[in-house]
């Protein structure tokens, strides 16, 4: 635990706080004694190559998936030890964008932003109104209300799912690949308005990414994840600046470093020679 | 040799680990029957979609299969001279036997197999995941309603299936064939019994709409999260389902019908 001298701000503890963290998909591990903190009012990303569990740290942390050892603590409660009402307690107060935006089809716009509130709360049908229009002019949609979700394009999508999670003012937003496939338009829109919900509602936010640039312009601290490690940390400046290779090799996009271009196999003659494919 | 043995036994316990979260899902689905008495709304909607959505089917299967009891057992009733037993004959086949069967294969075929697909994709698409997150449990807003959508529509989709088709054979028997209608009706009157016949039929449709619906249920909440994986849980809704249901009427007909 060395390496968290900063986080000892006694006024100021982390809102998430993972320790020795593992866990494993069949026999392959994903996570192998992961530190990490997630401090109250920043944005913090969690990046790394593709295959790093960075979804399935998020998973972990919202309890729908249980570690092998570690432990996961959110608020001061440990995620894996709360029975499921406190952990559905829990959850209404983190809110998770899914890389899909997972907007429930069979409703409209209004309707998917609407769903949490319906659900965990009695509140006045006009209330709820003024509630969702607030929610979807924060993103931009208020006039897409009457939409079908599988009328959307992905970037909406995902502001609408953005909307939806902020319904019942969470006290932190998980964001899963919020990056991918979107075009420039629509990814600086999405950049912008994680900075600006973090800050304006105060929230904490955690991104997952692999868009370094996008990523690193509105972090306050990154995790550089790799081999179920945290291989790097620190402030976007200081990674920039970090002599460590596979923070250089990560955040600049070189193909080959610390991190090899090829996936692990046998001598490429041996392969070639061995005549025919065998079965596994 | 050793190879086909450890193979067996890795079929073995992921036959029974299925076997496991399929009672799991359907105890967690108990659970949640009694939240929906106060969201009725929930169930109503599913009872649209899993019944009314499934009539035309179920009504048009019930007049064929009446139409062609009718033909059948006339031209064997007529070589005894028994045709006016042709009501009752009808009447007991299907409201004990091919009303709850019939209708439970078509309904695993129409009802279960949208069942599966729907939940499959909603798993696919990440929509429970992403209501887990919002703090709202799957089995109860997603799963449960359709559970007790589908327990509700399939006694009464069998009952409708069963009425119409007294009046398929009807058509045939007494329209086509010259079938007196007087006896028709009044012998399926006093040879029916209500709580031997009907109640038996109804008892079976119960347990098949439970069946169909837990397993439609469970494959599609078990299902592999890609597009190969929700079909590969379609096709075995619509077969194990349709394989339980024949199981079962065996075994619910023996306990019925067998022991006299």
């Amino acid at each position: 635990m060395g390496p968290f001298v900063y986080m000892a701000e006694e006024h100021n503890p982390p809102l998430v706080q993972v320790r020795g963290l593992r866990f494993a998909r069949g026999s392959r591990p994903i996570f192998d004694g992961v530190d990490l903190d997630i401090r109250r009012g920043q944005v913090t990303a969690i990046m790394g190559p593709s295959g790093t569990g960075k979804t399935t740290l998020l998973k972990l942390i919202g309890g729908q998936l249980r570690p092998s050892a570690g432990s996961i603590s959110v608020d001061g409660q440990d995620v894996h030890r709360l029975g499921h009402r406190a952990l559905y307690e829990l959850r209404k107060r983190m809110g998770m964008l899914f890389q899909s935006g997972a907007l429930l089809t069979d409703l409209n716009v209004y309707e998917n932003v609407a769903f949490p509130l319906r659900e965990h709360t009695d509140l006045p049908e006009s209330m709820i109104r003024d509630l969702v229009l607030m929610k979807l002019e924060a993103v931009g949609l208020r006039g897409a209300r009457r939409l079908m979700a599988n009328e959307l394009s992905g970037g909406m999508a995902r502001r609408v799912a953005l909307a939806r999670a902020i319904a019942l003012d969470p006290m932190m937003i998980m964001y899963d690949e919020p990056f991918t496939g979107q075009d420039p338009i629509s990814m600086g829109v999405l950049v912008k308005l994680i900075r600006s919900l973090n800050d304006a509602l105060g929230l904490t936010s955690i991104i997952v990414s692999h868009d370094v640039h996008e990523t690193a312009a509105i972090s306050d601290y990154i995790y550089l994840l790799s081999d179920g490690r945290v291989v790097a940390h620190g402030t976007p400046a200081e990674l920039g600046r970090s002599s460590s290779d596979w923070a250089q090799q990560f955040m600049q996009g070189l193909p080959d470093g610390p991190v090899p271009f090829h996936y692990r196999a046998a001598p490429y003659a041996d392969d070639l020679l061995a005549g025919r494919e065998g079965r596994g | 040799m050793l190879d086909w043995l450890a193979q067996l036994g890795r079929h073995g316990l992921s036959f029974f680990e299925r076997l496991g979260r399929g009672h799991l899902l359907l105890l967690a689905l108990l659970r949640g029957v009694p939240g929906l008495l106060l969201r009725p709304l929930l169930v109503v909607q599913q009872v649209y979609a899993i019944g009314v959505l499934s009539l035309l089917i179920i009504v048009v299967s019930g007049v064929f299969v009446g139409m062609v009891l009718g033909l059948q057992l006339y031209n064997t009733l007529v070589d005894f001279g028994a045709e006016a037993s042709l009501g009752p004959v009808i009447a007991l086949t299907l409201v004990r036997e091919l009303g709850p069967v019939v209708t439970a294969l078509l309904f695993a075929g129409r009802a279960g197999s949208a069942l599966t697909a729907e939940i499959g994709l909603m798993k696919a698409t990440e929509q429970l995941s992403g209501m887990e997150m919002m703090a709202v449990d799957p089995v109860k807003r997603v799963l449960a309603p359709r559970f007790l959508g589908g327990f509700i529509a399939m006694p009464l989709l069998a009952a409708i299936f069963s009425l119409v088709g007294v009046y398929g054979g009807y058509f045939v028997g007494v329209g086509l064939l010259g079938v007196d209608e007087g006896s028709y009706w009044s012998q399926m009157q006093s040879m029916v019994d209500f709580d031997d016949d009907v109640m038996n039929g109804v008892i079976k449709s119960l347990v098949f709409g439970v069946v169909v619906t837990w397993i439609a249920v469970f494959e599609g909440n078990d299902a592999v999260p890609t597009s190969e994986g929700v079909s590969r849980a379609t096709t075995r809704t619509v077969v194990h389902s349709s394989l339980a249901v024949l199981g079962l009427d065996f075994v619910l007909t023996a306990l019925m019908f067998g022991v006299d």
